[in-house]
């Protein structure tokens, strides 16, 4: 919403400086977006006359100025490109130093092709006062040279434009905002009655309305004999001042009530106008040519004022170009009606029209000034433009309800806080149209019929701390209560947190990918069902939830390769979509390593270095799962996984085949080339929902530390078994050989290569035996080896290598 | 008795010139072995009488200690120099570069850090951490907190829908936290503290917008807390938030569907070649949107707007993520970029905590 200062000093008596009435603005709730004041912004630029204008001697299109500035020195020579600089013409010049807005320079004195200029005469697209540009500007033949250019063309006026919530339509107009003001104690409100005007004959035009939920209001008046044609220069100003176009006297009355008094109306040329007018739903398919020159096609929805013709305008949005008023207008129709607020939405919403007009209807105009507006237009018009009045003709409602809130006076402590003297609020309310009755504690408070959002008790707390001002509201320390301090985080809030500190600990690097993907990635992760389809997605590429995270991940470890940053480890926690139900919605943790990014360390290295392979997946899935908590010794590995791992280097972890909490290894080369990657690179992707959640344990001490008295004893074995076989069976195989006594058996060594079978490997463990009650014997140790070596070979076809 | 001065001369001579251990070995086994020179003098003593035994016994013996003696301080001589001629050939290149722990090397996300930060702070004042889906419907997202239907309220919400059902209703990606503050309020009786960090999105993309961002609102209800309670956590916040010791803030009253009266909240700052300083300087930065709960919010959730009030406040993580850490884009904080990321990440052990810091 914008208008100037001597537009709001209009309807507000004040002499409050700009700033003050700006801060004022801001602090009630009318935030200033900004102020443009051009009489600062154009100071250097003056009125000059161009004394001669000679062709430039090397360059056809350049003509020579010499310019009187008018401060009595000696002509200005000035080099100008434009077609209408000659000799006599009044214009606007800037010397050396001037900031141009229109082109963002501060100018200096130039050569220009062997001719020096010290200046420049400028076009009103240069002074960024409209968007002309063809040449300079050309001024009256008496504007006064040597004189400033804004003040002369009053454009010292500043204008402000405020940010207006959705709520506040009664500021949609300059009026409205002056109330606010004047109830700020920044001036009085200049509110005159607004006296009818009496009709001289009755209204030829009859209006019939076919839905009153449609348009609970119609005021309609023709005013005969009326003269059109450009507007007085005030009003001509006013709406060039905010940036409107003036067209004519009758539409430009229309624009200035729209902004003046948030009472958007509609003009038609009765003459083009054909029999009575009606409000109707629009025909599915009917169009309308309309003011902007462009065509629309209509459906039932849209709420149209049609005559014998058709449809003539859209209701409360746009007229019709058929029924405009041009300056051969000599008979007007003045329209005002009140419309319902969805239907204006949707329909402009759904023509893709913003105008004023649906602004200010889609949020609610002031039911009761209906009629009054139509008078105050009705004066406008004579005023300008003469002609006779006709009655006016009202259907459906000319007021709104009445409405009346008890307002406990406690509700301004209870719900803000502070305390507000009974005679304070008095003031406050009636100066911004309340009507209070009652000292108390429970008051009557009538709302005005412009304030359409005010609706209960806290509206009317909000309406007097606003005023009072919410910097008074006393800060007031908030007690954290006798809650006891515990953790705060849910479970899975926890193993977020920790399953990102501890895959960055291993040297992985944390990303934050989109939460939508492209359609086949989706697909190639088990996603792109109907229900995660976005209906209108922002790109296409970005069109379907996520089922994993590892299409994003992958898209950005092959975005750092482009780069040119190979050895890159990337991992993600976060939501991934199975479906569109909340239980569906799981947390991911994810990686994905390529290059040199192993988890032997970043990079090649004299130390070892090595490129990443399925195991650091392995190992990160692993780190994850114990940070979250998981039960480790549950967890198994199954080889395989799904269709985007590589099908031999790739594993299944789970809980039993019921619970699989996830997958890691190398990514398949088919899916990799899906999502436009090149490999090879890793990955591993874990449900943390699926983790079991541990015991809640009473206390927190642990048990007491058991040491042995008994050295543990280790053996080394070196089996010799076929390639298929697991080394995680072996290891089993030797364990459940003595639960108590083996305390732990480690893969050491795996072989594969000269002086072993092309279709075996060797795979050597060590054995930790722990005696729990005498030091074992060198028989009772050979017997726990022969006993191993036994299991192994009978679970795993090995054989003890030589 | 000249011979056996003779014998121990020449054998500690030897043990003088032995250049090893082995040498030395050769030349103990030669005099103190079973078949050595001086064993077998010891071994003449039977043979005499027990006259000479006793002087020849007594020189013999003072000749084998002698022999001893000079054995042992010779190996000890002989061991310390082979040490240092081991040690003197054993060298490193000190000077070989380290390898970047793991530790040093992975980070974690500002945001992440951030998250963790803001939790870290609502947790010391009371509250608990609550979320919820991103698939939202359109009663939780909107209606249910007073965005009545049509309202243009809605439309600057600009909403990522799904296709529709087949009974008409459609989900929609949701636009702010705020129905995780709807499902607390059905599902918790007051008092109620929460804090509600999460993922939104809105269909918007350009220098200052992504179509994905974060917000975390917070929540309060109860029988007494009001505007003025609301002003002080907020400010107590910042204070926490931005680690400094004052800050400015200004409240301003603004309009949401869901809040009344609704407040818009900025903090004066100096803005100083990219750097941001707080406290001070002439701009009024926007960085968060409050109010009371509206009573037709409470009401939708099943509290009795007469009998409970509370507050809300909402605001975006990623902004004032950008705010502290100096992040001038917004969108590369979704581009992923490793260099961006080892710049502006944290290193994993660094942990937001009250007592440390937050950042430190």
């Amino acid at each position: 919403m914008k208008f100037t200062l001597s537009w709001l000093k209009e309807h507000l008596d004040t002499d409050e400086p700009l700033e003050k009435l700006a801060d004022k603005l801001t602090m009630i709730g009318l935030e200033v977006e900004s102020i443009e004041d051009k009489a600062r912004q154009l100071s250097p630029f003056t009125i000059a006359r161009v004394i001669s204008a000679e062709q430039h001697p090397n360059a056809d299109r350049l003509r020579v100025c010499m310019v009187d500035t008018g401060d009595g020195s000696a002509p200005v020579q000035v080099v100008c490109g434009a077609p209408n600089a000659r000799a006599g013409l009044i214009s606007v010049f800037s010397p050396p130093g001037s900031y141009i807005p229109g082109k963002n320079i501060t100018l200096g004195i130039g050569t220009i092709r062997g001719v020096e200029s010290r200046g420049m005469l400028c076009s009103a697209a240069e002074l960024q006062i409209s968007e002309d540009h063809d040449g300079i500007m050309e001024l009256p033949g008496d504007a006064p040279v040597g004189k400033g250019y804004a003040d002369w063309a009053g454009l010292g006026d500043p204008v402000i434009e405020i940010n207006l919530t959705p709520n506040r339509q009664d500021c949609a107009g300059v009026h409205g905002i002056a109330r606010d003001l004047s109830a700020a104690d920044m001036g009085k409100l200049k509110d005159p009655a607004i006296k009818p005007i009496k009709g001289e004959f009755p209204c030829p035009v009859q209006v019939t309305v076919e839905d009153a939920t449609l348009c609970p209001g119609f005021a309609l008046r023709l005013v005969r004999g009326v003269k059109n044609g450009p507007s007085p220069e005030w009003l001509q100003k006013r709406l060039t001042s905010i940036g409107l176009r003036p067209i004519n006297a009758l539409v430009d009355i229309t624009n200035f009530m729209t902004y003046d008094r948030a009472r958007p109306l509609h003009v038609f040329d009765a003459k083009k106008v054909k029999g009575n007018l009606t409000v109707r739903r629009a025909r599915d398919g009917e169009t309308l040519l309309a003011l902007d020159g462009r065509t629309y096609t209509l459906d039932n929805g849209v709420c149209v004022i049609a005559d014998e013709h058709g449809v003539e305008s859209l209701a409360g949005i746009m007229g019709g170009e058929a029924s405009g008023c041009d300056d051969n207008t000599t008979d007007v129709l003045i329209e005002s009606a009140l419309w319902n607020e969805i239907n204006i939405a949707q329909s402009g919403r759904k023509l893709g029209i913003n105008s004023d007009a649906r602004y200010r209807f889609e949020r609610g105009v002031d039911p009761a000034f209906m009629v009054p507006g139509l008078e105050l237009a009705t004066k406008m018009v004579m005023d300008l433009c003469g002609g006779t009045p006709s009655e006016n003709i009202v259907v459906g409602k000319r007021f709104g309800e009445d409405r009346v809130i008890d307002f406990p006076l406690t509700e301004v402590k209870r719900l803000a806080g502070i305390e507000v003297p009974l005679v304070e609020i008095k003031l406050i309310l009636s100066r911004l149209g309340f009507m209070m009755a009652g000292n108390g504690p429970v008051v009557k408070v009538a709302i005005p019929s412009w304030r359409t959002d005010v609706q209960g008790k806290a509206d009317i707390v909000e309406e007097i701390v606003r005023i009072v001002g919410v910097d008074k509201v006393p800060m007031t320390p908030f007690e954290r209560g006798e809650e006891p301090r515990k953790p705060v985080l849910t479970p899975i809030q926890l193993r977020t947190r920790r399953a990102k500190r501890a895959l960055a600990a291993r040297g992985i690097v944390e990303a934050v990918t989109w939460s939508f993907i492209t359609r086949p990635a989706a697909e190639l992760f088990g996603g792109g069902q109907a229900e995660l389809a976005l209906a209108n997605p922002i790109a296409s590429d970005m069109s379907d939830m996520r089922p994993s995270l590892l299409p994003g991940l992958v898209a950005a470890v092959q975005a750092n390769i482009n780069r040119g940053y190979p050895d890159v480890a990337l991992f993600e926690v976060g939501q991934v979509f199975r479906g569109d139900r909340p239980e569906d919605q799981f947390v991911a943790a994810s990686g994905v390593r390529h290059g040199y990014a192993s988890s032997k360390g970043p990079g090649r290295h004299w130390s070892g270095s090595a490129i990443t392979d399925a195991m650091d997946a392995k190992a990160d899935a692993f780190a994850v799962l114990a940070a979250a908590g998981a039960p480790m010794q549950a967890l198994q590995v199954v080889p395989g996984g799904p269709a985007w791992l590589h099908p031999g280097r790739s594993a299944t972890i789970q809980i039993g085949p019921q619970n699989v909490l996830g997958y890691f290894g190398e990514l398949h080369p088919r899916a990799l080339e899906t999502l436009g990657a090149d490999g090879p690179m890793i990955a591993f992707e874990l449900i943390l929902e699926r983790i079991p959640e541990g015991k809640q344990k009473a206390t927190r001490a642990r048990p007491p530390i058991e040491f042995s008295a008994f050295q543990p004893v280790s053996r080394d074995f070196a089996f010799i078994v076929d390639r298929s076989v697991k080394a995680g069976d072996i290891v089993r195989s030797a364990q459940n050989v003595d639960k108590k006594l083996i305390s732990g058996v480690t893969v050491f060594d795996v072989y594969e290569g000269k002086g072993i079978d092309p279709d075996k490997k060797s795979i050597a463990i060590a054995v930790t035996i722990q005696p729990r009650e005498k030091t074992l014997t060198d028989q009772e140790i050979d017997a726990v080896a022969a006993k191993i070596v036994a299991e192994v070979t009978k679970k795993t076809g090995g054989t003890l290598r030589g | 008795m000249s011979d056996l001065v003779t014998l121990e001369t020449s054998i500690l001579d030897q043990i003088a010139a032995a250049g090893d251990e082995a040498a030395l070995e050769a030349v103990r086994v030669a005099a103190l072995g079973k078949k050595g020179s001086i064993s077998a003098l010891l071994a003449t003593l039977g043979k005499m009488s027990p006259e000479e035994r006793k002087t020849q016994g007594a020189a013999i013996n003072l000749a084998k200690d002698a022999v001893t003696q000079a054995l042992n301080a010779r190996r000890e001589v002989l061991k310390q120099a082979a040490l240092d001629t081991r040690l003197a050939a054993e060298t490193i290149d000190v000077t070989l570069p380290l390898r970047e722990t793991a530790a040093e090397s992975g980070r974690i996300h500002p945001l992440s850090q951030v998250w963790d930060e803001l939790t870290t702070i609502f947790a010391d004042m009371g509250f608990s951490i609550a979320e919820g889906p991103d698939i939202e419907t359109d009663d939780y997202n909107f209606t249910k907190l007073n965005f009545p239907e049509g309202h243009p309220a809605r439309e600057m919400h600009d909403t990522f829908f799904f296709n529709p059902k087949q009974d008409g209703s459609r989900m929609l990606l949701r636009t702010h936290t705020s129905p995780v503050q709807v499902r607390t309020m059905l599902t918790q009786k007051p008092p109620i503290r929460v804090v509600c960090p999460g993922r939104t999105y809105r269909i918007d993309s350009d220098a200052t917008h992504t179509p994905q961002f974060h917000q975390v609102e917070g929540l309060v209800i109860d029988k007494q807390s009001h505007l003025g309670h609301l002003k002080w956590i907020l400010h107590e916040f910042c204070k926490a938030f931005f680690e400094v010791d004052h800050i400015n803030m200004r409240f301003r009253p603004s309009f949401f569907p869901f809040t009344e009266p609704s407040l818009e909240v900025d903090i004066q700052c100096r803005r100083d070649k990219g750097e941001i300083r707080f406290g001070e300087g002439e701009d009024w930065l926007e960085i968060l949107g409050c109010g009371m709960v509206h009573p037709n919010v409470l009401r939708a959730c099943g509290i009795d707007p007469d009998v409970y009030q509370g507050f809300a406040w909402g605001m975006g993580i990623d902004r004032i993520a950008m705010l502290k850490y100096g992040i001038a884009d917004l969108r590369q904080l979704f581009e992923n970029d490793v260099r961006w990321l080892n710049h502006y990440g944290f290193k994993p052990l660094d942990v937001p905590t009250i007592a440390g810091g937050l950042s430190s």
